[in-house]
């Protein structure tokens, strides 16, 4: 019991980073980001070519990474979500613009990492091991431990900061924000950046665990729309939530369920499917949006 | 006078333009050759190893002025068309071809693509080489299908043979990703290894091909103690993450699979935790391989960068496309006059030292001649590379 608790903290810590992203340009601008997972195996790729081809320290990699996504996030907000916006008011319009830039930047990945799985050797080596009921490799709990710290540093950032509250302001309303001086389109701009640098961010903390490879980006965006429905989408605190449920429902499931094959995701979607059809804005959204 | 040099020049200036296109033609006859297969998402490497191992022997042969089949000298064109590794994309690959006029296609890369395809190849005359394990593919009444590597059910058993009578393996337990080709191969794995007198202590853990962090997937394999653990049909994307987990979950046993895999992605994913990996080899080792396998190797990693160890079975489809039909032009275009040379076909393999033969086999596992003779190279994975464990062949 020990070991599954163990393994689902550590997986809702990754799975709640990956979420914060595509939730936070979802509440900013009500984008669903089809791209998210393609940005997070961009970072994941950034952060193996620092390290590994360059052969520089792991935190470089990590900073190339949040930047390099930073920049893009950036870039295809003002030159192709925000003309989009601007210019139709079809919701499927920027859905399907964003579909069109997970496939580009697949086709991006291909060409200029290659189509072969990439991975970052142990930053930390050796095993914890709790009397055989807790066995768990130092680098996960470095990573969890990171992402946990990212998560809190996000929060903080929203809450205290000038630009954070901003984004707050704009997600909750964006016309009273307009009209208190709120910059709508810098702040939409920030806002999708950030979203973007979480990603690549998470990418280039599990390139070390996990790898990275041009197949990634598509499930990843699965995993992070399930956990954002889970919690509400637009929430920040939902998408927390969606993301530790989904990694304890994961780690419960992946050892009480084997015997039976491999039900662990027909089980979450078969529940999530009702828990939709009771509470259609999940845990913490509400239901005028 | 100047009137009448003026139009001889232009009759002849015009001759010369108007004849090009057929000079052209005369010189530079196009052989298409087809590939179907997977070049994009997680199992990419497969697809892509095959297509750049076409198109670099292709370039190659094209480089030292054709391939001579009969009177004709052809430059080698590769059609390429990435399935996604879904079947409704194969067959619409394999349709494409037939359009686009081609009889000889390499792939596809998976079990449904392969079977997929089937219909469309029989109806237009295509014959395909696919990576894929179906019996019904190569044995009659289909006749189109010839196997382009070495399937698992032959090189599994190879396998548990040498690990029981060398390393006395008693144990096994087999996990797979939740995908047709790898719950297959776990299949013939299991029915491989119960006919070796070994105990299947867990052969019924599946994960989805996305998972992240193998532990929970790995834990309930690992407690029933394997001596051997097989990941059944595991791609090279997976592999280090399979590896890794089980060995950080204190796992010491052997781990084997009978899928080829990468030595350097490998390296990067699980680095010492991949000690000892066994797995199935491009079918080509330092002792084996001629120095037209290593202008190969050269010539590969100067035109993408990196070579690919798959490589080294995958070399051989486009080989033995042109040697048969070399040894029988009038297939050129007609599959049936294909199939009637592949009993008796033999020619020189470049890719090996010695007298080694390209010639067709099967006749063991299908009943018929369905598969390309490539040498059955069982790897361990050593110090950041690849050595070689044993070679067999088969019949």
């Amino acid at each position: 019991m020990e070991q599954i608790i163990a393994n689902g903290l550590y997986l809702g810590a990754q799975y709640a980073l990956i979420a914060l992203g595509l939730t936070l340009i979802f509440s900013l601008m009500n984008v669903l980001n089809f791209a998210h997972g393609q940005m997070y195996v961009f970072g994941g790729f950034v952060t193996y070519t620092v390290v590994v081809q360059l052969g520089l320290p792991f935190v470089v990699g990590l900073f190339a990474s949040a930047l390099v996504l930073a920049i893009m996030g950036a870039a295809i907000e003002k030159f192709l979500f925000a003309p989009v916006i601007r210019r139709s008011k079809r919701d499927e319009s920027t859905m399907l613009l964003a579909a069109g830039i997970a496939f580009f930047l697949d086709a991006v990945i291909l060409l200029a990492f290659g189509e072969k799985q990439r991975g970052v050797p142990k930053i930390v080596n050796g095993v914890f091991n709790w009397d055989m009921r807790i066995i768990m490799p130092y680098d996960r709990i470095l990573i969890g431990v990171l992402a946990i710290l990212l998560i809190v540093v996000f929060i903080g950032f929203m809450n205290y900061s000038r630009t954070g509250r901003a984004m707050r302001a704009l997600a909750q309303d964006k016309m009273a924000a307009q009209l208190m001086g709120v910059n709508v389109a810098r702040y939409s701009m920030i806002g999708f950046a950030l979203g973007a640098m979480l990603a690549g961010l998470v990418g280039g903390l599990l390139v070390t665990i996990t790898g990275v490879n041009l197949g990634m980006g598509g499930p990843t965006s699965v995993k992070a729309f399930l956990m954002i429905m889970i919690g509400g989408a637009g929430v920040i605190s939902g998408a927390i939530a969606g993301g530790f449920i989904l990694g304890m429902m994961e780690s419960v499931g992946l050892t009480v369920l084997s015997a039976y094959g491999d039900i662990t995701y027909l089980v979450i979607f078969a529940t999530l499917m009702v828990f939709l059809a009771v509470r259609p804005q999940g845990l913490m959204g509400k239901p005028w949006g | 006078m100047h009137k009448r040099t003026f139009l001889k020049f232009s009759a002849l200036a015009a001759a010369t333009v108007l004849s090009m296109p057929l000079m052209a033609h005369a010189e530079d006859a196009t052989l298409k050759i087809g590939f179907v297969g997977v070049t994009s998402g997680p199992a990419a490497a497969w697809g892509i190893s095959n297509q750049r191992s076409m198109e670099t022997r292709a370039a190659w042969l094209n480089e030292l002025g054709g391939v001579k089949i009969g009177d004709k000298t052809y430059n080698i064109q590769i059609v390429p068309f990435d399935d996604q590794k879904d079947p409704k994309r194969a067959i619409a690959g394999m349709e494409k071809m037939a359009q686009d006029g081609v009889h000889y296609v390499v792939g596809p890369n998976v079990d449904d693509g392969a079977a997929a395809v089937r219909p469309v190849a029989e109806q237009n005359g295509i014959m395909y080489f696919p990576y894929a394990f179906p019996k019904e593919l190569f044995t009659a009444p289909a006749s189109n299908a010839i196997l382009g590597m070495v399937a698992n059910y032959q090189s599994g058993p190879a396998i548990y043979k040498y690990l029981k009578e060398n390393k006395g393996v008693k144990k096994v337990a087999f996990v797979a990703a939740n995908e047709s080709d790898p719950l297959s191969q776990r299949e013939s794995g299991i029915a491989a290894a119960q006919a070796l007198d070994l105990e299947v202590v867990s052969g019924n853990v599946t994960y989805q091909v996305d998972t992240t962090d193998f532990t929970p997937v790995l834990l309930p394999v690992i407690q029933a103690s394997p001596d051997l653990l097989v990941l059944s049909g595991v791609s090279p994307a997976n592999a280090p993450q399979l590896i890794r987990s089980a060995r950080e979950l204190g796992y010491t046993g052997f781990i084997s699979t009978e899928t080829g895999q990468d030595a350097t992605v490998l390296q990067e994913g699980a680095g010492e935790l991949a000690e000892g990996f066994i797995s199935v080899g491009g079918a080509s080792t330092p002792e084996l391989a001629s120095d037209t396998m290593k202008e190969f190797v050269e010539r590969y990693t100067k035109m993408f960068g990196e070579y690919n160890d798959e490589s080294n079975t995958k070399v051989y489809a486009l080989e033995y496309i042109i040697e048969t039909l070399k040894a029988n032009p009038a297939a050129i275009d007609n599959v049936e006059e294909y199939k009637k040379t592949i009993d008796t076909f033999e020619a020189a393999n470049p890719f090996m030292k010695g007298d080694a033969k390209l010639k067709y086999v099967g006749m063991t596992s299908f009943g018929q001649k369905r598969q390309v003779s490539v040498p059955l190279v069982v790897n361990e994975y050593k110090g950041g590379k690849f050595e070689t464990l044993f070679v067999g062949q088969v019949d």
